[in-house]
């Protein structure tokens, strides 16, 4: 079942949660809300769930209107960033809570709860309460439970935002895999790229109580909308430039062109450009002429690619290339030496200096 | 400054156990208590016990030793001889828990209200819950005089439909609930706090409704902190006097409760019986002190067990 939220308007007092969102998560896809804490994001999962009322807008399951019904009566399943399970109840009756408020016949419920408990390994904790358990464990029924009662749509709010790093990555692939087996339309909240990028079909990028970007993962990395997008999926080198007769020049004399694509004919001025790490090459000589002398400060050899982090003292800019590890070992790079590094492509908005 | 983050927190946890963090204040106050001179240690505790020996046991002992003074026989007889007597009793055991369960109910919804809800007139709504708290008892049983007798704002109006609130039962159920108002709700208001409303709205979108909520959710959560807070108003409620001696006239076999009936018959210079009865009172307030006891153990473990999970 698709949803959209439509014009979605919330206020805090003075503060704006949500100015004029709308969203669209196709069926069966899973949607990552991503941006920075106080984006938004949270306060646009509660809507959708019906925990908390917007001021304006709607949201529409398929194409039914559902903004004047009450959480209890959206079908929704929604997982809390801490769990919230209730502490008086066993695993087994946690996951059974809302079965038994609608009241299914006993044996069902019985069966129903097996069948969950078993799909996430947790069955020889039924009788357990929630105290006796690990995060991973906790957040594990925190997503049965809610699945239990069948929703059409499953919400989760950063839902591994509390775990350690091994059980984040290992809970992420997890969920993944239950996304794609079980079909129902899920929306989760996360401050974290990489979680967004790894997990979801489509991502929706959220600051400030507007949505700064929606899309395919590879969208929005390979065409991130704005200097927002950009800097907030993290990795990238901004450097300053002057941009004069159509060129993007890096510092005050201007030796080194961006190969960046301008907007607009003519407009000149200062702004910033966005280079990724894996968009600037190391070498030993100076071939092409269009590069910048820097001195290697730091090698980070563990990963699939080496990172090596420069000093344009030029420019007087700390710069982060990535090299292949063939590439490293063939120019056996160390700290303290001097190398050429060249931009390969760049990045430059257009807001920034047409005004 | 992560690294200067990490030596304070080691220089207040020496033991490196981070889980507990009740061992903070344990540990920072076993040291400078041990070095006190001994001196200082057995006159502080001579005197809280001098204190507590003169002010609370010698009278507890003098209230049982009257009462008995002319034997078992006397005692029983003093207690149910007198019909006035009989029914101050009955009369406190039915007025007490009517304003107890008043008290859950008020306590309860604000309780509910302040710490689920952000309104315009919350602050208020807290301070005006500790007015029965800094209102003398007498002052309050007298407001409910100004507004409910016969030149009062509401007594006219009543008296012309056919209630009567002063020197009635409704009466002392009303001046004793004023009085114990701030029991239960402020017992509950920092447990309702703790706990969150994230259990609440779980239950609500797993399509639970109030109802089904309030009993399996929110009550089994609060229960041990609204236990509590009744033990405390049943206690204050059996010993009310002041607020209670206004409104009820002080019709004995109608609206006197145990304490008024304890004043009417040390006044009448009939002292065992006074002591009699006023030995009643007491045996009642040890077993609200014992049944308190116990449900602290309880809340202090559910507490416990809180900062656990």
């Amino acid at each position: 079942m698709s949803i959209t939220a439509q014009n979605v308007t919330k206020r805090f007092g003075d503060f704006v949660a949500l100015d004029n969102v709308t969203v669209e998560c196709p069926a069966g896809a899973l949607v990552a809300l991503l941006g920075p804490s106080g984006g938004g994001k949270t306060t646009l999962l509660r809507i959708i769930a019906g925990l908390e009322v917007p001021d304006s807008g709607t949201v529409l399951f398929r194409d039914d209107d559902i903004s004047k019904r009450s959480a209890r009566d959206r079908n929704v399943g929604f997982v809390f960033q801490h769990y919230a399970l209730f502490r008086h109840m066993t695993v087994f009756e946690n996951v059974a809570f809302g079965l038994r408020v609608r009241k299914w016949p006993e044996q069902k419920v019985r069966d129903r709860v097996k069948e969950l408990l078993h799909l996430v390994r947790l069955e020889e904790k039924a009788a357990q309460y929630p105290a006796n358990l690990s995060g991973g464990q906790k957040q594990r029924i925190a997503l049965v439970r809610a699945l239990a009662p069948e929703p059409k749509v499953l919400l989760l709010d950063e839902p591994f935002g509390a775990l350690d790093a091994k059980v984040r990555a290992e809970l992420r692939d997890w969920l993944r895999r239950f996304h794609d087996e079980l079909h129902v339309t899920s929306i989760f909240v996360t401050h974290d790229q990489e979680e967004a990028f790894e997990v979801a079909d489509r991502v929706v990028v959220l600051n400030k109580g507007r949505i700064e970007q929606q899309g395919m993962p590879i969208e929005v990395f390979e065409h991130p909308a704005n200097e927002f997008v950009m800097d907030f999926l993290g990795n990238v080198n901004k450097l300053p430039v002057r941009v004069e007769g159509g060129r993007a020049l890096l510092g005050e004399t201007g030796t080194v062109e961006l190969p960046a694509k301008l907007f607009g004919n003519g407009a000149s001025g200062r702004t910033d450009a966005y280079i990724r790490p894996h968009e600037l090459d190391i070498s030993r000589t100076a071939d092409g002429g269009n590069c910048m002398l820097g001195r290697i400060v730091h090698i980070n050899p563990a990963g699939s690619v080496v990172k090596v982090r420069l000093l344009a003292e030029d420019f007087g800019l700390m710069i982060n290339v990535d090299v292949t590890p063939d590439r490293y070992k063939a120019l056996a790079l160390k700290p303290n030496e001097t190398v050429y590094v060249t931009p390969k492509s760049a990045k430059i908005f257009e807001s920034d200096y047409s005004i | 400054m992560r690294s200067a983050e990490l030596k304070t927190e080691d220089s207040e946890l020496p033991t490196g156990n981070g889980t507990n963090s009740s061992s903070v204040p344990r540990l920072a106050f076993r040291g400078p208590r041990s070095q006190d001179p001994a001196w200082v240690r057995f006159g502080l505790t001579a005197l809280a016990l001098v204190a507590m020996t003169v002010l609370v046991v010698i009278p507890v002992i003098s209230v049982f030793y009257e009462a008995l003074a002319e034997g078992l026989g006397t005692y029983w007889t003093n207690l149910t001889g007198d019909p006035d007597t009989r029914h101050s009793v009955l009369l406190t055991l039915a007025v007490a828990p009517l304003a107890v369960i008043c008290n859950v109910v008020f306590g309860i919804a604000a309780a509910w209200a302040i710490a689920r809800f952000n309104f315009r007139g919350r602050t208020l709504l807290v301070t005006l819950i500790d007015v029965p708290f800094s209102v003398s008892p007498v002052v309050a049983g007298l407001m409910f005089v100004l507004l409910f007798g016969l030149q009062g704002a509401l007594g006219p109006w009543l008296r012309a439909n056919g209630f009567q609130v002063l020197f009635t039962v409704p009466g002392l159920v009303l001046a004793t609930t004023f009085v114990t108002l701030p029991f239960v709700a402020r017992e509950l208001i920092p447990v309702m706090e703790a706990i969150g409303p994230d259990e609440e709205l779980a239950a609500l979108s797993l399509g639970a409704n109030g109802r089904q909520i309030f009993w399996r959710i929110t009550l089994p959560n609060i229960k041990w902190g609204l236990l509590y807070g009744v033990i405390l108003c049943n206690a204050r409620a059996m010993g009310e006097f002041g607020a209670v001696y206004v409104v009820s006239g002080r019709i004995a076999g109608e609206t006197c409760t145990m304490p008024l009936q304890v004043e009417v018959l040390f006044q009448d210079f009939n002292s065992p019986a006074a002591f009699a009865l006023a030995s009643v009172l007491t045996m009642l307030a040890v077993v609200t002190l014992l049944l308190k006891v116990w449900v602290e153990g309880r809340v202090r473990g559910q507490r416990a067990e809180k900062s656990h999970g």
